[in-house]
């Protein structure tokens, strides 16, 4: 890395503000040829709404964009792509019925007159594929591709398209180890050419391993740049939170009780009609966290969706509290005296366009306490209310503030409080701190383990593997919709769970 | 360059919900001025005739709440779907269903005691209405057929029904014209004022408008609507039954279009005639919109609509200016009232570069 050179990328002031909500203040950014950056902060620290920025998808409020030296005015992702500014989201940018290669072409000039040439698309994008090693084949359709290798396909996009400042939001978030470390080998022969490339990121082991430089952002305010050599994961992390973290949850020592939650052999598909879950048997007992690990995509969404209420399962039992659950209806999974934490709980959990009381009482709006013949019980419904939203600390102008204008954090003690008011005997939480920033995962941490100490049994489904070690009695790791393995939390290994989320069984 | 961005705006006060549909109003009678000078009238002479035609005397502004009547019914009606998000856009058959009831008893229930007529036709017809309703909601629930496209349909299905039931059984015997007999005395909606048309019928839709904004505000099904045409999956994971309150959504407001239907029937035609409603059921659809889905507001924009038709005849008589004036002042005030409703959720903001 040469820092004597010119930055290829120079933000300088920017301000952005959605609302009353501050995303960036006042930041400054630099990327120079031939580096590895790290944006690093929390969720919401404002890391991908400044490369929105950089990448046109946003405009800024204040402040100025200079690439390869030059001011520019971006107004749309393609000023800056023909400026050499690639982006690739967390959600790829692909069309799945298509083959690779004609995914590389699309919205590029590779034609003859009015018809394409996928002949000379062909030969230079099979000339990129050998000169970064990024084997896939051009004739694939994007469908049949993993993760990973459709992640490949996005960097091949960007770089048919000559792009030589190349922004990553959080690329290994969907990915096993084994395709981290080859996602890593890519980035540095990219920058051995001379491309930059930014690294959007919340994880401090593979900002140590994979960056030049660091810059850590919390609260849409710069806080500090190292160099990756001069600094360690310590440090960042405080830099990241602002205090130290909490290394692991205090948990009283609990024998676990009866079985409350029981599945024998239970077969799910999913959308596509193909197995999601495939014999699959699962026991959570009284006073116990079960954590769920493994890669997002491996059946957790169609299990928890079948526990819900919300997907009917091929075949299969399963049992809450000794008794045996009706398959496809919501009303009948919230009789069985289950909390449910849905991990879409923007669109599946909340009601956004109602205010937070009617959120609290979807549930049981209908009981016998809150309603008489139809007719609904005004009063008490607000004293129920008012209590939850006390109990829960949830922060809002009151019971009747429309949902949307409550921050992400609140949302879900919204839906946490629903869905724990009734004291559940199971609660099953999927993924219930995603894109929650760290104080709002402490407080939800801290009542699943209060929920197991009033004796509930919990599956935790999660793919952050920090937050079901942190939590778990036990661990299992769903992977293709089977268990490969279970360890108990206590001595659970990182690297055996890593092993088994990649489905290596060891 | 100047540029525009559309972009969000912070929710607004509570007061703004009676201020906007007011200011949209009076934005549409200033707009109005265009058409109605265009058409060559005095604009002031106008505008005063038109309000003095409606409201002026005792015999017009009587006859202003008859020509809300049936508005209210079919705004209702449609604000009542529209707000579980079943797209009714067939309020017109509906009422049409109605009124055929409302015929076939009013000509042939002359066997039972007199008191039990209106009553039995008051409740037959909205079942019809309601009933005719419920086709497209099971479509929609069952089939996941689109209910835009199936309640318009059957408007025009009920339309032709009606006149092959006209030109046959119906038919008044020895007429020629599609018209059916007369419905007998107790069938007729009670006059309630002397010397003009005001009828029953206009109190069945005052008390309907509560009984709709008590069902929206304060009963569980009110509530399960509401869940329902905000986000239906996340009513569905709630545990409500969403095809349940579909279905009696589509009941409720085919039935309360059915109810106009049966007003026009007993209290203005006595007999069916194939326009028994000049597009009441479309008109609907509009006041709806224009009072926000809310009761009262659907209240006052029927009352809005009426002004506007009862008065355009007076207007027309005394200044020629031509009564189709009055739909074009209808629709610019759906127009203006939906521009409005964009900015209270968006504001422009202008960009120097």
């Amino acid at each position: 890395m040469d820092n004597s050179n010119q930055p290829v990328v120079r933000m300088s002031a920017i301000t952005k503000r959605f609302l009353e909500v501050t995303a960036n203040q006042d930041v400054s950014f630099d990327l120079y040829p031939g580096e590895i950056c790290a944006l690093l902060g929390e969720n919401g620290a404002g890391k991908t709404t400044l490369m929105n920025i950089l990448f046109g998808y946003y405009t800024c409020d204040a402040g100025e964009i200079f690439i390869k030296g030059e001011k520019v005015d971006l107004s749309a992702p393609k000023d800056a792509i023909s400026r050499g500014v690639g982006m690739i989201h967390q959600h790829f940018a692909l069309v799945p019925s298509q083959t690779v290669l004609e995914n590389i072409m699309v919205g590029t000039a590779s034609r003859k007159g009015i018809f394409l040439d996928p002949a000379s698309a062909r030969q230079a994008l099979v000339e990129l594929q050998e000169r970064f090693g990024l084997q896939i084949d051009p004739d694939a359709r994007v469908w049949t591709l993993s993760v990973g290798e459709q992640q490949k396909v996005e960097i091949l996009k960007a770089l048919y398209r000559d792009v030589d400042i190349l922004i990553m939001d959080e690329p290994t978030a969907v990915l096993a180890p084994a395709e981290t470390a080859d996602l890593f080998k890519t980035l540095r022969s990219l920058v051995k050419e001379g491309r930059s490339v930014v690294f959007i990121s919340h994880k401090l082991n593979e900002v140590m391993g994979i960056s030049d430089r660091i810059v850590v952002l919390r609260g849409g305010e710069v806080v500090a740049e190292r160099k990756t050599s001069g600094t360690n994961a310590r440090e960042l992390a405080n830099l990241m939170v602002g205090r130290e973290l909490l290394e692991s949850i205090a948990k009283a020592q609990l024998a676990p009780g009866d079985p409350v939650l029981n599945i024998k052999k239970l077969n799910v598909l999913n959308d596509k009609r193909l197995a999601a879950i495939t014999d699959l048997n699962l026991t959570v007992y009284q006073n116990e966290i079960l954590g769920m690990a493994g890669i997002s995509g491996n059946g957790q969404t169609e299990l928890a969706e079948v526990l819900f209420g919300i997907r009917s399962p091929v075949k299969g039992v399963i049992q809450i509290n000794d008794r045996p659950l009706k398959f496809g209806s919501p009303a009948a999974s919230i009789q069985s005296h289950m909390g449910r934490i849905p991990e879409d709980r923007i669109g599946t959990g909340l009601l956004l366009d109602l205010s937070v009381e009617e959120n609290l009482i979807l549930e049981n709006h209908s009981s016998a306490a809150f309603q008489f013949y139809g007719l609904m019980k005004s009063q008490k419904i607000h004293d129920f209310s008012d209590d939850l939203i006390n109990a829960y600390k949830i922060k809002t102008a009151g019971r009747d503030a429309i949902t949307k204008s409550l921050s992400g954090g609140n949302l879900q003690k919204v839906m946490l409080a629903r869905e724990l008011a009734g004291e559940p005997s199971l609660i099953i939480a999927s993924q219930p701190t995603r894109g929650l920033d760290v104080g709002a995962m402490e407080y939800i941490h801290q009542r699943l383990v209060k929920e197991r100490e009033r004796g509930a049994g919990i599956l935790l489904i999660s793919d952050d593997l920090d937050e079901v070690f942190a939590l778990s009695d036990r661990i299992v790791v769903l992977y293709e919709g089977k268990i490969m393995g279970e360890a108990p939390g206590a001595t659970a290994s990182r690297e055996q769970i890593g092993l088994w989320m990649s489905g290596v069984r060891a | 360059m100047i540029r525009f961005r559309i972009i969000k705006r912070k929710p607004l006060p509570g007061w703004a919900k009676i201020v906007i549909p007011i200011a949209a109003i009076l934005v549409t009678l200033v707009l109005s001025a265009i058409p109605i000078l265009l058409a060559g009238g005095h604009l002031w002479k106008s505008y005063y005739y038109l309000f003095h035609g409606a409201l002026g005397t005792r015999y017009n502004l009587l006859e202003t709440f008859v020509k809300a009547s049936p508005l209210l019914l079919t705004g209702l009606a449609v604000a009542f779907a529209f707000r579980a998000k079943f797209w009714n856009i067939g309020a017109e058959g509906q009422l049409l269903a109605g009124a055929l009831a409302a015929t076939v008893l009013g000509v042939h229930l002359g066997s039972i005691p007199p008191v039990l007529v209106l009553p039995t036709i008051i409740i037959a017809g909205f079942l019809a209405g309601g009933l005719w309703a419920s086709i497209p909601a099971l479509l929609k629930t069952k089939l996941k057929v689109d209910d835009v496209v199936s309640t318009l349909l059957l408007n025009y299905v009920m339309i032709h029904i009606m006149g092959a039931l006209l030109f046959g059984p119906l038919q008044q015997p020895g007429s020629s014209w599609p018209r059916s007999s007369a419905i007998i005395e107790s069938a007729c909606y009670p006059i309630l004022m002397t010397r003009s048309r005001f009828h029953m019928g206009i109190i069945i839709s005052f008390v309907a408008m509560l009984i709709i904004w008590f069902i929206n505000k304060k009963t569980t099904f009110g509530y399960q609507a509401k869940a329902v045409g905000t986000n239906v999956r996340a009513a569905h994971f709630g545990g409500i039954n969403t095809t349940a309150v579909i279905l009696w959504t589509a009941l409720v407001s085919g039935g309360l279009a059915g109810l106009a239907g049966v007003g026009e029937l007993c209290a203005l035609q006595y007999r069916l005639i194939m326009d028994i409603s000049p597009g009441y059921g479309y008109s609907g659809i509009v006041i709806a919109m224009l009072g926000n889905l809310h009761p009262v507001g659907v209240l006052f924009s029927s009352l809005f609509f009426s002004v506007i038709i009862v008065g355009a005849q007076t207007m027309s008589r005394m200044t020629g200016v031509p009564t189709y004036i009055a739909e074009v002042i209808q629709g610019m005030a759906l127009m203006v009232m939906l521009i409005f409703l964009l900015f209270t959720e968006f504001k422009i903001k202008v960009q120097r570069k």
